[in-house]
């Protein structure tokens, strides 16, 4: 018994982890594109931004949606940064005026 | 009634505290400029104020040198030429661009961009001469390439040696314009976080790699400029979105509202000093 409980342990551990689907790089793709359209409204994506979606767009385009999904979470969270610069910098540019 | 007295001092306190902040968030164009003006001249005080419009030529005595040798035979002189040409050239139905402007396109350089108060918006010369064309039946053509390049630089010739005349018309949405080209010049943007300032308020005369940042002040009265390191002419439109990809961020398109109320901010609080363009540029 402890023989096959050995065993079917073994097994499970040796058995390659999930790859992402299409699926998990969709909806990772889109909360990017999300918060890069709301940079947009404010008048401040970031060139990184915009390459970082188009390398996830690539890499789910062969098939590798692990790299997809990782360039469209690294879009993501460069997005919500220039969302935060361009909020926070609605009265902190002041602090730089001339006076 | 002691307490009653404190609470009315303390009452007067804030709103005299509260006036003086809502003063400081007036816009003051005026004030701005001799503010702006004097933080350049006395950060350079061996310059004089002309001397600002020829951008890193004019922070050490070297650069001058080398722009004195420049402007024997300035890189810039075959976008003149080209310029004149254009500019004499009729359209189809036989008007030139002469026909668009007052006094002929003549020396008005320094009046560019203004606010028009029937349009309630900036016209930055750019504009005006693609307007010129679409208004004649041509087509307009690219903000950031060499024909208006060409043409603004023959433009800014005939103009130069003229101060630098930028008006505010007494209209709300003319203030409104200035103060947002205002906010535009000091917001951080892009991923390296940079303002215009951070280059050209708090850093002129520094290296940054190779290049040495000019100053803000009088940074347009060269436009266009030839610049060695795009080894060839670039318009105003040009250096605003080459600015903005520099600091990782995605340039708005050419004339935007944005870059238009910017180029009448920084022509404003550069007022008094010479047209130089078209320039050179390391």
């Amino acid at each position: 018994m402890r023989a096959l409980l050995f065993f079917a342990l073994l097994i499970a551990s040796s058995a390659p982890a999930l790859a992402a689907s299409e699926d998990d790089f969709k909806t990772a793709y889109a909360a990017a594109e999300t918060a890069e359209k709301e940079a947009g409204r404010l008048r401040n994506q970031w060139t990184t931004t915009e390459a970082a979606l188009a390398g996830a767009k690539k890499a789910a385009a062969n098939g590798d949606f692990d790299k997809a999904i990782a360039s469209s979470k690294e879009a993501e969270a460069l997005a919500k940064a220039s969302i935060f610069q361009a909020t926070s910098e609605k009265e902190r540019w002041k602090d730089m005026e001339i006076r | 009634m002691i307490r009653l007295a404190s609470l009315a001092l303390a009452l007067a306190a804030i709103s005299i505290a509260a006036l003086s902040a809502r003063a400081a968030d007036k816009p003051d164009p005026v004030g701005d400029a001799k503010t702006f003006q004097k933080f350049f001249t006395d950060k350079f005080p061996k310059l004089k104020p002309e001397d600002f419009v020829n951008g890193p030529y004019s922070m050490n005595e070297d650069l001058h040198r080398q722009w004195e040798e420049k402007e024997q035979f300035p890189p810039y002189e075959f976008a003149l030429e080209a310029g004149k040409e254009m500019f004499s050239k009729p359209f189809k139905n036989g008007k030139t661009y002469a026909d668009c402007f007052p006094n002929g396109g003549i020396g008005i350089r320094q009046d560019y961009p203004y606010f028009d108060e029937k349009e309630g918006k900036v016209i930055t010369l750019e504009l005006a001469l693609n307007r010129c064309r679409e208004a004649n039946g041509e087509a307009p053509i690219s903000y950031v390439r060499d024909d208006m390049a060409s043409l603004t630089a023959y433009m800014a010739y005939t103009s130069r040696g003229k101060p630098m005349s930028i008006k505010i018309p007494n209209d709300p949405r003319a203030l409104e314009a200035y103060q947002k080209g205002k906010e535009y010049f000091y917001t951080r943007r892009g991923q390296l976080n940079f303002s215009c300032a951070t280059c050209h308020v708090q850093s002129p005369g520094e290296r940054i790699r190779a290049e040495i940042l000019a100053p803000a002040l009088g940074i347009l009265n060269a436009m266009p400029i030839y610049r060695s390191e795009w080894s060839g002419m670039g318009t105003t439109s040009r250096r605003f979105t080459t600015c903005n990809s520099q600091i990782r961020g995605v340039p708005l398109e050419p004339q935007s509202e944005e870059y238009r109320d910017l180029e009448y901010y920084l022509s404003y609080v550069s007022n008094g000093l010479p047209i130089s363009g078209p320039g050179a540029r390391p």
